[in-house]
């Protein structure tokens, strides 16, 4: 097991050199069009001395090697650079993001755990009947639904309709965290369901193809012959052999929100690192997106890993390293 | 195995890996060699019956798949003769109306789908939308299709070092979250309507690579590979004369559905202001603008996002349609 780990580790850094050297290599000058300099002052002219000053400062003068090296050599001790407009370190900007976008993949998590598992075992086990049509057809339009779409759609719904229909009565928040009428976790729903709603269908289908797969199985056939409940096969046998696929899909889906969110928290104004690296983007300030992107590249494959070693413990069968026993 | 998975929301659509980086022993993780010469050797010579033919009945056969195809040839349809029809009828896409009250109209039987804030009818924006969504959707993937299938053929091929390489690399582009990683790229490139097709198809790439060099490694066992080499047929010929023709059925399925992804991406870019630059009529701008407006102009946000739902959905159910028509076996 331990082998395993240490493996994996092994082989996650090759893949984490390539993401920071494909990022570093995007904003080297002659690269690819793109001034350094002019990325970080915007369009308006300035004087050589301060142009100077400004690559004097970002160490842009060093040859492109020895910056990458000055940036992973950072990099390790946590350090990713200084961000070009705000004069902040870019890891205290993303701290203070990072916490809203894990809150809000957390609590989009859940429910695309309750709904798609969920539906997914109510279109297995009445398959063709009217739930299990539904569930396909909709898994099959959420898949194709723009998601800042989908949170628009809700914005006008619960935020401005419902407020209208109800003269005031009752709607929802639709941007920010906070507010003066709302407590904090009324905020949240409308994101989080947006934010779930792709993956929701997804673990839907997930789900609905392996019940269908392990209600074949002959061990589910020992199960009612022994004169089982149909429920309790379902529940004990068939749902927790259908399960392993759907928490590894979760496990990785988690990683994928943190970078996928920047949608829903655009459309929603939730102050996220994905909203940051947007921002981030449209101001220049690239040490911010590289930070960003690498964080969530580094969280991503952390998560993945988790999810790996979860196996094992989900299936007895699965050992890792070693001979089996 | 290391990041040898993604998610479908990346929309790159996933190849016959298994997921989570086991063998999932109950899932085909090959692709099945399909006869695609079974017509050369057609012994009963009294059936006309080929692959494709066989494939194209099925596939009239789904329901899904037909309403699809006349969805996607009447977009086109569409589209490609709006300057006669469109603009004489509803007005120019890119015209803007000043006059006091011709903005912000909801819609009406002269503006069917409303009038934006700059007085421009909805519907003609929405009719020529389609345009730049099918050119980025097509594009990007035939940028995809041109890296993909040489690195894929080359590494499933020639297998050694140059696979090695080649699917590192693929590791490292699914190691990044997909639409940050446009993102990235598109803040370097400066967002145009070119770059975002570039950026779109050169993310694409990965998932072609790995479904093709897949099959290439299944059809390379074949006996009557051996037996075109023994007869002495040349790389070149092999591949192209062998091997393509019965690895194209997983391409195909993978390519029309990747067109509705990459439609979804462009829509995402030009959202957040990364793609397509007004004034070009393009169902994610057309978003972009309608958020401000939320309040006072629903309807502006209603249609083009109901646009992008049903070509992107088309894409995909005649994917999942070809499919089943090719009898391709992949991951759900």
């Amino acid at each position: 097991m331990l082998k395993y780990v240490v493996r994996r580790i092994l082989q996650m850094i090759p893949v984490f050199i390539g993401v920071t050297l494909i990022l570093f290599v995007l904003r080297a000058p002659g690269v690819l069009p793109g001034d350094p300099v002019r990325m970080i002052t915007g369009e308006r002219g300035i004087s050589d001395a301060l142009r100077d000053q400004i690559i004097q400062k970002h160490g842009l003068d060093q040859p492109l090697v020895t910056q990458y090296r000055l940036y992973v050599q950072n990099l390790l001790q946590g350090d990713l650079g200084e961000s070009y407009q705000r004069g902040r370190p870019v890891t205290d900007i993303l701290a203070d993001k990072l916490p809203n976008t894990i809150r809000l993949a957390l609590v989009a998590i859940v429910i695309e755990a309750m709904i798609g598992v969920g539906a997914g075992i109510i279109s297995a086990v009445k398959q063709y009947s009217f739930s299990d049509v539904l569930v396909t057809l909709s898994t099959s339009v959420l898949v194709s639904v723009p998601v800042f779409w989908l949170g628009m759609l809700f914005q006008i719904f619960f935020g401005i309709k419902l407020k209208e229909w109800t003269n005031g009565a009752i709607y929802l928040p639709i941007s920010g965290m906070s507010s003066a009428q709302f407590p904090d976790w009324a905020h949240m729903i409308l994101p989080a369901i947006t934010l779930a709603s792709v993956s929701t269908a997804y673990v839907a289908r997930i789900m609905r193809s392996q019940m269908l797969e392990a209600g074949g199985q002959d061990y589910i056939r020992t199960a009612e012959a022994k004169g089982l409940t149909r429920r309790a096969v379902i529940l004990r046998h068939q749902m927790k052999n259908a399960l392993i696929p759907v928490v590894t899909f979760i496990g990785i889906d988690f990683g994928v929100m943190m970078g996928g969110a920047i949608l829903t928290e655009t459309v929603f104004s939730w102050p996220g690192v994905g909203r940051e690296i947007f921002l981030a983007v449209g101001q220049r300030d690239w040490p911010i997106v590289m930070g960003g992107v690498i964080i969530i590249v580094f969280l991503v494959m952390i998560i993945n890993l988790l999810v790996d070693l979860s196996y094992a413990w989900l299936d007895p069968r699965i050992r890792y390293g070693g001979a089996a026993k | 195995m290391t990041e040898e998975r993604h998610h479908p929301r990346d929309h790159r659509i996933d190849g016959p890996t298994d997921v989570g980086g086991h063998e999932v022993r109950t899932e085909a993780t090959t692709l099945p060699v399909l006869p695609g010469d079974v017509h050369a050797y057609d012994t009963q010579g009294t059936s006309s019956r080929t692959l494709w033919g066989d494939a194209w009945r099925r596939l009239r056969r789904n329901k899904l798949a037909v309403v699809s195809i006349v969805w996607i040839i009447m977009i086109v349809i569409m589209t490609v003769t709006a300057d006669v029809w469109v603009v004489p009828l509803f007005g120019d896409p890119l015209a803007v109306n000043t006059t006091p009250g011709s903005n912000l109209q909801s819609p009406s039987l002269e503006h069917p789908f409303g009038t934006d804030k700059l007085g421009r009818d909805v519907f003609s924006r929405v009719v020529y939308g389609a345009r730049v969504s099918l050119t980025v959707g097509v594009l990007a993937v035939s940028i995809s299709l041109l890296i993909g299938l040489v690195l894929g053929a080359l590494s499933g091929y020639r297998g050694g070092l140059t696979d090695t390489f080649v699917m590192r690399t693929a590791d490292v582009f699914f190691a990044f979250p997909y639409i940050l990683f446009a993102i990235s790229l598109i803040a370097v490139l400066g967002p145009s309507y070119r770059n975002v097709f570039i950026a779109i198809g050169i993310l694409g790439w990965p998932s072609i690579a790995r479904v093709f060099r897949s099959s290439i490694l299944s059809i390379k066992e074949n006996e009557y590979i051996d037996a075109a080499r023994a007869m002495g047929a040349s790389d070149f010929r092999i591949m192209f004369r062998h091997v393509m023709p019965n690895a194209v059925a997983p391409i195909i399925v993978y390519g029309t559905m990747s067109i509705g992804g990459a439609i979804i991406t462009e829509a995402a870019l030009s959202f957040l202001g990364m793609g397509v630059q007004p004034p070009t009529p393009s169902w994610g701008l057309m978003l972009s603008d309608a958020k401000s407006l939320m309040f006072v102009a629903p309807w502006l946000t209603i249609w083009p996002g109901f646009a992008i739902l049903t070509t992107v959905l088309a894409f995909v159910l005649l994917g999942d349609g070809f499919r089943d028509a090719l009898d391709v076996k992949m991951k759900d």
